[in-house]
């Protein structure tokens, strides 16, 4: 690293434990003992607020063993004001930060004395920031970087990844090279399934039956980190291995919703060595100094083999020794998932999608982040972004419409053109109308798309403790009685006050079950492909006999998906009717097939109501039976409805409200905000039916679509697909659930259909129920 | 006799003018178009706008002129009262008449319903109501009524709603009290609290 310290750009590939951020730092250290310097040198970024606290605790050791005069601090979501304040008048020498917290210190006017010293920026963990909105908005913050210090070396720190020469181009400015550096990977990992005496169930998510086998595992070993998919599953896994921990070990809970000083704890007592073993999710899946972490549990399949690679090298610091993990599926499908990603993971196929060119919308927000620090030129505001490498194939015409957007809205109507946001001054530069608009702009800045949260406390008679957050969502299921998990203890809903979720300890054993929105992974289309082969032996001999017992039973109660066949099933479950087409096309695709085939069926009033999608099958329940699915298959008819369904869609108004709020069209929920006047904010919904009905062609739309493609695959894959299947559809009417069906029942990501009929029928049945029992006849 | 609430013309205007985002602006536009089609359907010879009609007195005074024109050709012909809200508590340079209230007896028709009155028909609140049906929980802009009053859910295209078991609501509403909920065929049921 020292003898490139003067490269414009250089890029690490390692795995963690092999010491790479401390590589990253090397020259800055070097930089720092020979010259004394004034101001800020170094900019840390990492995706994790944890990973900067993480990193500061790490960089104090060797720095005060050299004896450097070195100051060192973090600036997040988490640090006070007044902290904040200080540091931009009197910035340390290294600064270590997240994407979010560097886009609005570049947006302050005094963003060039902030930075006016700094000569290095490091870029942790960049192959997870590659893949999202926040590296867009991170890079585009370089670019800003660039141009206030156009000597600045970058500096990026990547796991193992496919493509590094990708990751390379996104961090170098464009067309700056960029030196790609490998570390000695390392042994490779010890990855294997754990055995259990029990066997798991059909369906189910929380691997309850694992509960003694991890426990002897904790026992058998000094500190064991336990991931789970989704927040919920946590908490669930969490609370019943406590219901078993006879010995008391101690164990601790980390996610995202508990809160901060909560989760501060947790991460204290593992740096201490403390805890024998942490229930987390990917919160802490990122770079953090694990300590003596020996053993890394898996619970649930990994769904990407190459996140799976990457948790698991975590788990070692010691280089030469094999990291150690253990998959455990939580139910019978996830063991065939198990077995096929251990196998992937053997052969080194390492799986992920290519990414297109920088979403507009990230683009958006910089440009009124740009103007909230000060006038700009728009010919320079497009040259610097374009030296972004995600926005190098920007066009001027693209570029000008978003700078009009931001400027007036860019509707076709224009209205109200006085009240304009951005406005061009007289030498042409562009300003904000309002200045007090920054501090507004400012607010709204960032590219995480939270569901709305409450806080969750106890209730102020028994300490008013913060425990946490749920979604706004789950928060309106709940009233007073109902228990739920929150940071591993059952808690009972008391009421809403002030916006926050009241609760008191409650010591009931089952809980109703917290939803906190799940992340969603989508396995490659290689890992569904070898799946699928996978199923079509005749028998398993390296599944667990209850595995292979339960691929048999799904054989003769229905059948087996078979390459070159589409499996259609039916059954009658809780009062809906399911449907569930086994594609194995991968997540977006079948996504995309549920879309049109609910789009089919609402056009053939069989009133769907949702449907979900995994990488092997989609699941489409509603109101009515589908007693023949061969006609909803026909290739020529949902080609002929492509044209407009997908604008109606819950996913397009979803993908919408994101979009519209990266790029400021709408405003981010604030608790006051929310407090002042629940009926005055509507829906987002509700503008995106508007512009569908009045200006289709707003380059918000134009976002939303684009976006909306990205996540589905476009017409000629399904029509591939369907075209190999041809008539060879199998249609199965089952008595009940299949057993492949019913991991279907508890995925992540339902998409709801709002179809008209439908609802209007479930209307009708339930105010008729209550006028009957309300002893009221109809009006 | 068409009764509406809560139309808040000139939205988009009025956030934009206080630094916020720009919003479609098309809010206006498509609120009129429904109220044109609604006054075609009913043929009603009096029509009552229940306050807040528009965002504030400013987002009044600045319609667009095709809009203003737009409102006096649906005017023509009929008796139109504005009654005043919250949001619009000024006079307003358009036809019709300007009422605080509008005593009818035995009814009065204002903005915001008063606590301990009778005979009374009001807005301001935007009602809603979420149904939870065996498979799925729906909200929609409601009716609320009981012997006392009727509470009208907003009409206008930008408008979010309250549901009808928040506090300010259930302490109006008798315990009896009845909901409308909206849709293709409106239905009635108690009302949610």
């Amino acid at each position: 690293m020292l003898a490139r310290a003067d490269d414009p750009c250089t890029l690490l590939i390692a795995p963690t434990g092999g010491g790479k951020t401390l590589a990253g730092f090397l020259p800055t250290l070097a930089d720092l003992a020979t010259m004394p310097h004034e101001g800020l040198h170094t900019l840390y970024v990492s995706p994790l607020k944890a990973l900067a606290a993480d990193i500061k605790r790490n960089l104090r050791a060797p720095v005060e063993e050299i004896g450097l005069d070195i100051r060192i601090e973090g600036r997040t979501g988490d640090t006070s004001q007044t902290v904040k304040k200080r540091q931009r008048v009197d910035p340390p020498h290294i600064l270590l930060t997240t994407p979010e917290s560097l886009a609005l210190l570049t947006s302050y006017e005094d963003a060039p004395r902030i930075f006016k010293g700094l000569k290095r920026v490091v870029v942790d963990e960049i192959h997870a920031l590659a893949e999202s909105k926040r590296g867009d908005q991170l890079f585009l913050a370089l670019a800003r970087l660039q141009s206030l210090r156009p000597g600045l070396k970058r500096v990026g720190l990547s796991a193992t990844v496919d493509h590094p020469e990708d990751i390379a181009k996104l961090l170098a400015r464009n067309p700056d090279p960029c030196e790609i550096l490998y570390a000695d990977p390392g042994p490779a990992p010890d990855i294997s399934m754990l055995e259990t005496e029990e066997a798991p169930p059909w369906l189910g998510g929380g691997a309850a039956y694992a509960i003694p086998a991890v426990l002897e595992q904790v026992k058998a070993h000094k500190t064991t980190l336990i991931f789970h998919n989704t927040r919920a599953q946590a908490e669930i896994f969490f609370h019943n291995l406590w219901l078993s921990n006879d010995e008391s070990l101690p164990i601790g809970i980390h996610h995202g919703s508990l809160d901060r000083a909560q989760r501060e704890k947790v991460e204290a007592a593992m740096v201490r060595g403390n805890l024998r073993a942490i229930v987390c999710t990917g919160s802490l899946d990122l770079g953090i100094d694990w300590g003596d972490v020996d053993l890394v549990i898996q619970v649930g399949a990994p769904k990407n083999v190459k996140r799976l690679v990457q948790r698991i090298g975590r788990a070692n610091h010691r280089y030469n020794a094999p990291s150690k993990a253990l998959l455990v599926p939580a139910n019978r499908w996830e063991v065939v998932e198990c077995v096929n990603a251990l196998k992937a993971v053997q052969e080194g196929d390492l799986d992920g999608d290519p990414r297109g060119s920088g979403p507009r919308d990230v683009l958006c927000q910089h440009i009124l982040l740009r103007a909230a620090s000060g006038p700009f030129d728009a010919d320079d505001l497009y040259a610097e972004m374009t030296s972004a490498g995600a926005y190098v194939d920007l066009t001027r015409d693209a570029f000008d419409t978003c700078l009009e957007f931001c400027a007036t809205g860019g509707y076709a109507l224009k209205a109200y053109d006085r009240w304009q946001r951005l406005q061009q001054r007289p030498d042409g530069q562009w300003q904000l109308r309002d200045p007090r608009a920054a501090a507004r702009l400012r607010m709204n800045a960032g590219t995480i798309q939270d569901s709305d949260t409450l806080k969750v406390q106890l209730k102020r008679n028994r300490g008013g403790k913060p425990l946490g957050e749920v979604e706004e969502a789950f928060a309106a299921t709940l009233s007073a009685g109902d228990t739920f998990l929150i940071g591993g203890q059952i808690v009972r809903y008391e009421g809403l006050r002030d916006m926050t979720v009241q609760v008191s300890r409650n010591a009931a054993r089952k809980p109703r079950v917290a939803v906190f929105s799940g992340t969603k992974f989508s396995t490659s289309t290689q890992l569904s492909q070898r799946t699928l082969r996978y199923l079509q032996a005749d028998s398993w001999p390296d599944l667990p006999a209850h595995t292979a017992d339960w691929l048999q039973l799904q054989r003769s109660m229905s059948r087996l998906p078979e390459p070159g066949r589409l499996l259609v099933e039916t059954f009658e479950r809780d009062g809906r009717q399911n449907m569930c087409v086994y594609g194995f096309a991968g997540r977006n695709a079948q996504q995309t097939l549920g879309l049109l085939l609910t789009k089919r069926m609402e056009d053939m009033d069989l009133a769907p109501m949702g449907f979900v999608s995994s990488d092997y099958a989609t699941l489409i329940w509603g109101l009515d039976e589908v007693v023949d699915p061969r006609p909803l298959f026909d290739l020529q008819t949902l080609k002929a409805g492509l044209d407009g369904w997908l604008a109606g869609n819950a996913l397009m108004k979803r993908t919408f409200r994101g979009a519209a709020t990266i790029a400021g069209l709408i405003e981010r929920n604030t608790p006051s905000a929310r407090k002042s006047g629940r009926q005055a904010t509507f829906s987002s919904d509700i503008l995106y039916d508007t512009l569908l009905k009045y200006d289709p062609d707003h380059v918000l739309m134009q976002i939303t679509r684009e976006e909306a493609l990205r996540g589905l695959v476009d017409f000629s894959r399904i029509e591939a697909l369907l075209e190999n299947v041809q008539d060879r559809i199998d249609h199965v009417t089952a008595p009940h659930v299949t057993p492949l069906a019913a991991p279907l029942l508890l995925e992540v990501g339902k998409v709801p259909v709002q179809s008209g009929s439908a609802e209007e029928r479930l209307i009708a049945e339930e105010t008729e129920a209550l006028m009957n029992e309300s002893g009221l006849t109809k009006v | 006799m068409l009764i509406v609430s809560d139309l808040h013309l000139g939205k988009t205007e009025r956030v934009l003018r206080r630094g916020g985002p720009a919003m479609p602006p098309y809010e206006t536009r498509d609120t009129l178009i429904r109220l044109e089609n609604d006054l075609q359907a009913s043929n009603a010879a009096t029509v009552i706008c229940l306050g807040d009609s528009f965002d504030d007195v400013e987002a009044a005074k600045t319609l667009p002129e095709a809009d203003r024109l737009w409102i006096s050709r649906l005017q023509a012909g009929r008796r139109w009262v504005w009654i005043e809200g919250n949001h619009d508590p000024g006079p307003i340079d358009l036809g019709g008449a300007h009422l605080a209230e509008l005593p009818l007896p035995p009814l009065t028709f204002r903005h915001i319903a008063q606590s301990g009155k009778s005979g009374e028909i009001s807005g301001h609140y935007h009602p809603k109501v979420r149904v939870k049906t065996r498979l799925r929980s729906i909200s929609r802009p409601s009716f609320l009524f009981d012997s006392d009053r009727v509470i009208l859910p907003a009409y206008g295209t930008y408008t979010g709603g309250l549901r009808s078991d928040d506090t300010a609501l259930a302490a109006l509403m008798r315990p009896e009290a009845m909901a409308i909920i909206t849709g293709q065929t409106p239905r009635q049921l108690p009302m949610p609290r």
